[in-house]
């Protein structure tokens, strides 16, 4: 599973706009670079990006080759009630990354 | 023939006080400035910002790393060494250094495998790779803010002086050395591009071209083919060799590390 980083503030009044940061270690190949020997390395990438809030879907990004690598996102959700903020990424062959926070609304 | 030989004598004398003067207090050609000052304010932006430099995700797997078991005993940096922000707090500044039971100079990525063959008896890991470099940024990351500290003197001196010899001796089809960017034209431009003037204080650094980490041999290796020499293989004590000499030259730097550069 490949390495990620969130941040996810610990607390937050209800209403309030939090920023959500999320990065994630991935090497995002194009298909159009070659390795030494001169053969094409075939595309590696991830396709989709999905945040969860307390059970809804917040945000849900597909994902190009054209992208560059250690895919980084940053935005906003307003925060209603304590609950977990889950993270999954979606690479090209299936495989899952899943990383999680726990918002405290007051 | 007596005074001639006298002559040859004296004159031999000179030189090696010439040379023993040099050895033990070289000159610095420059001011150093670290290559941060050369970056776009967006790179800047990036690299002070602790979540999203992309580095921070090496330094966070050298962290997995430093407590992962391995070899037979299932031993792990840890069970040794304890908290790597107390014992490793300036380890990074050190290297490269002189072992004595290499007989020569290593640097920090060729101590970290002597350790993990020598003590953990597990296997070493390749130069370049994710996880030697993941476990050399998170030792260097302790040492953020702590100035290079090198030993050039003793049985260091002499690859100090390969170092030099290297950084100074036209290479490649340009005919270029390292000197005549970094030295005599670091802050001029080269197409769009500042030329900085090739400090290594923050390595391993997040390289934006590479969309990934690279060492210092990757650079070294990186520049030498830009002016199309023949590079050296990564970990060859030629790169170490000139490791040391850079990171003399940036003097009392402090280390950035993971930098993040173009």
């Amino acid at each position: 599973m490949p390495n990620s980083r969130i941040k996810v503030p610990e607390q937050a009044k209800a209403g309030d706009k939090v920023e959500i940061r999320a990065l994630i270690m991935h090497p995002m190949e194009n298909g159009f670079n070659f390795d030494s020997q001169g053969t094409t390395i075939p595309v590696h990438i991830i396709t989709d990006f999905v945040c969860a809030y307390d059970g809804a879907e917040v945000l849900r990004v597909q994902l190009q080759p054209g992208l560059s690598a250690n895919p980084y996102f940053s935005f906003y959700l307003t925060a209603t009630r304590t609950g977990p903020v889950n993270f999954t990424w979606t690479d090209q062959d299936g495989t899952i990354t899943t990383n999680s926070a726990t918002l405290q609304v007051t | 023939m007596k005074s001639v030989g006298a002559r040859a004598v004296a004159g031999l004398g000179l030189c090696l006080l010439i040379a023993g003067s040099r050895a033990a207090e070289p000159v610095r050609p420059q001011q150093a400035q670290s290559d941060y000052a050369y970056l776009s304010p967006a790179l800047r932006t990036l690299q002070d910002d602790d979540f999203a430099n992309p580095g921070m995700l090496w330094v966070d797997r050298g962290q997995q790393l430093w407590s992962e078991a391995a070899g037979p005993a299932g031993q792990s940096c840890q069970s040794c060494h304890g908290a790597a922000s107390v014992s490793m707090r300036a380890v990074a500044t050190r290297y490269p250094a002189w072992s004595p039971a290499m007989g020569r100079v290593i640097n920090l990525e060729q101590q970290i495998n002597r350790c993990r063959v020598g003590r953990l008896k597990a296997a070493a890991w390749d130069y370049e790779s994710e996880e030697l470099l993941a476990l050399t940024a998170y030792l260097s990351r302790q040492a953020r803010g702590l100035p290079v500290d090198v030993r050039i003197d003793g049985p260091a001196g002499l690859s100090f002086e390969r170092g030099r010899a290297f950084f100074y001796q036209r290479r490649g089809q340009l005919n270029l050395s390292c000197a005549s960017c970094h030295e005599q034209h670091a802050g001029s431009h080269l197409g769009a591009e500042t030329i900085p003037q090739g400090q290594i204080n923050g390595f391993p650094v997040y390289r934006e071209l590479w969309q990934t980490m690279g060492s210092t041999h990757r650079m070294f290796a990186w520049c030498n083919e830009a002016v199309r020499a023949e590079p050296y293989p990564p970990g060859s004590q030629d790169y170490v060799d000139l490791e040391l000499f850079e990171r003399w030259r940036g003097g009392g730097l402090l280390i950035e590390t993971p930098a993040v550069r173009r």
